[in-house]
């Protein structure tokens, strides 16, 4: 299926979680300072596993950068 | 009087948030070169709180910042820099408390990316809600004393009016604002942005702030290791000539020397 991740579309397997989606945009699953978002949602890190995504979901997984 | 010059008072703590701190600059981790600088700079800054953005995975990033903050020991305040409404303020703020298991957030809500000013009325509704929902709110806010108050009234743990925009180097462009600003608050006063050199901070803490943030001013310096040095000891000195008592400024000249026993050379 289809997902949005990180704004851009990718095919990923059916029932991924949203744990796939952290390890899919790269981010080290044990990093400090990650945090994801299914259509605009945070889902805390103990749900990340059971979050299943459906067709189309756009997720976001950010993390710490340099800022002001 | 008894001298307080001796009783640590340049360096007495303060409170912020509900917790104590020692350092009274606190350092944005942006615009540095390297994370190898930016540690340099955070040491040599003695700074306690570090500010940080949140953006979208790079997977080719070199390094890793929250490795440098966990090194240091440092509390990290996550921050919502780039977001232009309420809604994306608070769900940026929902973000890193995720991210970063912190109720703390610095409050950035953005008019244009011209000015990079905050938009007051995205602001205060962002900050409302924030509180509501158990955040500690650091505003980063114009050196507006009524929109401050607002803030206050609304929950905020500070109120951080800027010197002048973000990144600009411009100093404290209204000191007549921050004193009403400082005079009326009863929650700390952080100058945010607008910080140029060391006597802009000196300033700031002369005028009555409790702290300064900063990040251009030192990341953007030629030697940002020993800018960062400089504001330290800014700050420090601002704080305490503050709480020495400065003379007053008078028109004319005042003798320091007496004329009395001036020996007669005619």
């Amino acid at each position: 299926m289809k997902v949005v991740l990180n704004g851009e579309e990718r095919d990923v397997p059916d029932r991924s979680s949203v744990a796939d989606a952290v390890a899919l945009a790269g981010a080290p699953a044990a990093e400090r300072g990650v945090a994801a978002a299914v259509e605009g949602e945070v889902v805390p890190r103990a749900e990340w596993e059971d979050r299943v995504l459906s067709e189309g979901e756009a997720v976001e997984v950010v993390h710490a950068i340099q800022g002001g | 009087m008894p001298s307080r010059a001796d009783s640590g008072e340049a360096t007495r703590s303060w409170a912020l948030g509900g917790r104590e701190w020692t350092s009274r600059l606190i350092v944005g981790t942006g615009g540095f070169r390297s994370l190898e600088q930016l540690e340099r700079s955070l040491e040599a800054a003695g700074a306690e709180i570090v500010t940080v953005a949140l953006r979208r995975v790079d997977p080719q990033a070199q390094g890793s910042l929250t490795d440098v903050i966990d090194r240091l020991g440092l509390f990290t305040l996550p921050n919502t820099a780039g977001c232009y409404t309420a809604r994306d303020a608070v769900r940026t703020a929902n973000l890193a408390r995720e991210a970063f298991e912190t109720d703390w957030v610095k409050l950035e809500v953005i008019g244009d990316d011209r000015t990079l000013l905050p938009d007051a009325a995205e602001l205060l509704v962002a900050a409302e809600a924030l509180v509501a929902d158990g955040f500690t709110v650091l505003p980063y806010t114009n050196d507006d004393p009524i929109l401050a108050r607002r803030l206050e009234e609304a929950g905020c743990a500070a109120v951080m009016p800027l010197g002048s925009p973000i990144g600009s180097g411009a100093g404290i462009r209204n000191p007549y604002n921050v004193r009403i600003i400082v005079e009326q608050a009863t929650v700390p006063v952080i100058l945010d942005a607008g910080i140029g050199t060391a006597s802009d901070a000196a300033l700031a803490m002369e005028l009555g702030c409790d702290g300064v943030l900063l990040a251009s001013a030192v990341s953007r310096a030629a030697d940002p290791q020993l800018m960062a040095r400089a504001m330290r000891s800014a700050v420090e000195a601002g704080f305490a000539a503050r709480t020495a008592g400065r003379i007053p400024r008078r028109l004319h000249a005042q003798a320091s020397t007496p004329d009395e026993g001036l020996p007669e050379l005619g």
